[in-house]
């Protein structure tokens, strides 16, 4: 009941939007070049679709996704472990994520293109970078949160490293760093896009700024909604796969 | 030699440039299968001295020996269950037992299964073993705590104020499992408590501690043997007596004058 009602305001919020857009449309003056109604997206969508572009494009984004934040996810955790633990080496460690942090990774795109050249790379090391620092940095916070009582336990059976990592470090921080996942999955899409913007001829982002030049508005709006469209899914997929794993956790936020 | 001897123990915490002392001038000898209650009003320095003997937070001056030799950091052998359990929420009630037992090397994952299983049917839990702490109650988690605890065999078991956060009738009913635990595993059990009623019924001895600093009043043999009837008149002559104890401290001797 609650999934169909939640079903319920997605349909309603899309029909609105559509509508508004379409609305827009018939009202302004601008050139249908400039500004494509619905249907012409839509069309051009199903273009897309039937000569297999847009799978080819958006096949060629998830395994540049897939492997920029899943190496940044794995790298930025056990950072994350290890800077936690020796929480000394992180305070002369931090200044510096401090200050690489609220970089754009796009900004490091011209030293990226110029050292790996253009193609999958540029893309990946982009979600890489902006997946990187929001589980690093959560990761550090959730070994720093974990409840003293977990170490007097492992202490008092004589748990010591490595054990007391995996054994009761990692799972004790794990809600919060998934968290810092969740959080890194939204920045990594976004910066997707723009990494292959530039650095890439081929992907989501290149079909963006292929259909400027060709002055495709119909295929940059299309191409703007799937964009959007894949970044909701793969939250709702993380969010069904975050809930299985706390159930595997014992339920709730430890 | 007694199991453990405290000799002119003291604790002094330095905290922003200050001297705080915990607890000072302890000693006490605690016989192998003795139930011990320490009671004190809040701050007496029950815990500390709890995590001194436990070897969590050693003293500063003075000794703690258990088997003659001084404590230094804790062990496998004498396991400490708190008042907020210090269940691990990601592992089931069956993984939590079998924590301890994992380090020992000597012991088959099938060995370990077996005597985490008897730890938890001692306590009651066998149709929760599935389950996780979060899925039971807080008496049901500090059951969990205590198969934990006894599930290492230790020879000692520290408890701080294990049943402070439950509710009277679960509280009873778990102090009337941990007297019956304590005679059949034939543990010696150090049990913080600031509830009189509580020392009385469970204790053998009661170390009675009074605050600022903390300082041991005096070492209570409780007359009572065996079960206590908790409406005796025994009983009740005995809770009396704790009081009047508590009461006749100098501190408290303080004139009124309206
Ligand atoms: N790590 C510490 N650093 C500084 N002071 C501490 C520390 N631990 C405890 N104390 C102080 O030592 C005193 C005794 O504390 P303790 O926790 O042992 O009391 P308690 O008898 O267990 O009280 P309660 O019944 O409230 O648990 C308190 O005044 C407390 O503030
Ligand atoms: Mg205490």
């Amino acid at each position: 009941m609650k999934k169909l009602n939640s079903l319920k305001h997605v349909v309603v919020s899309f029909a609105v939007l559509i509508l508004l857009w379409q609305l827009l449309f018939s009202v302004s003056h601008f050139n249908e070049a400039l500004f494509p109604s619905p249907l012409k997206a839509f069309r051009a969508l199903i273009e897309m679709i039937g000569d297999g572009s847009l799978f080819r494009h958006i096949g060629t984004s998830m395994y540049r996704f897939a492997a920029g934040y899943i190496s940044a996810i794995v790298i930025a955790v056990l950072l994350g472990l290890l800077l936690g633990w020796f929480s000394k080496a992180f305070q002369y460690i931090n200044p510096i994520v401090q200050l690489l942090r609220p970089i754009s990774p796009t900004a490091w795109m011209p030293f990226i293109v110029l050292w790996f050249g253009i193609g999958d790379i540029p893309a990946i090391v982009i979600i890489f970078i902006a997946g990187f620092f929001p589980v690093l940095l959560s990761t550090v916070a959730a070994v720093g949160n974990i409840d003293p009582i977990y170490f007097k336990v492992s202490k008092n059976f004589g748990i010591r490293q490595p054990e007391l990592m995996w054994k009761i470090i990692f799972p004790a921080a794990f809600p919060q760093i998934a968290n810092g996942i969740h959080l890194a999955l939204g920045t990594s899409w976004i910066f997707l896009v723009a990494g292959e913007m530039v650095g890439a001829q081929s992907g989501l982002g290149y079909l963006i700024i292929d259909a400027r030049n060709n002055l495709r508005t119909d295929i940059l709006l299309a191409t703007i909604v799937v964009i959007g469209l894949i970044g909701l899914l793969l939250d709702g997929l993380l969010k069904i796969l975050e809930k299985q794993i706390m159930k595997a956790w014992g339920g709730g936020t430890a | 030699m007694s199991l453990i001897e405290a000799e002119k123990a003291e604790k002094i915490f330095h905290q922003n440039g200050k001297e705080f002392t915990a607890f000072t001038d302890i000693s006490l000898k605690i016989e192998k299968g003795e139930f011990i209650c320490l009671l004190g009003p809040s701050g007496c320095g029950k815990s500390t001295l709890l995590n001194a003997m436990a070897g969590f937070d050693p003293v500063t001056s003075g000794s703690i020996k258990i088997d003659g030799k001084e404590v230094k950091e804790p062990s496998v052998k004498y396991v400490t269950i708190f008042q907020n359990y210090g269940l691990l929420p990601w592992r089931t009630v069956q993984k939590n037992v079998e924590l301890g037992l994992e380090q020992n090397q000597k012991l088959s994952k099938q060995e370990r299964q077996e005597i985490a299983e008897k730890y938890i049917e001692l306590v009651g839990l066998s149709n929760f073993r599935k389950h996780h702490p979060k899925q039971l109650s807080g008496g049901m988690q500090q059951r969990v705590s205590i198969a934990r605890a006894l599930a290492v065999d230790p020879e000692i078991v520290f408890m701080d104020e294990p049943f402070g956060a439950l509710d009277a009738i679960t509280r009873m009913k778990l102090q009337d499992d941990i007297l019956k635990i304590s005679r059949t595993e034939k543990k010696t059990i150090i049990f913080v408590t600031h509830d009189i009623e509580e020392a009385v019924y469970l204790a053998d001895r009661i170390v009675i501690l009074t605050p600022n600093p903390g300082k041991l009043k005096c070492v209570y043999e409780v007359p009572l043997k065996g079960y206590r009837e908790r409406t005796s008149g025994d009983f009740l002559q005995v809770r009396d007596k704790i009081f009047e104890l508590f009461n006749m401290k100098p501190e408290n001797k303080i004139e009124y004058v309206i």
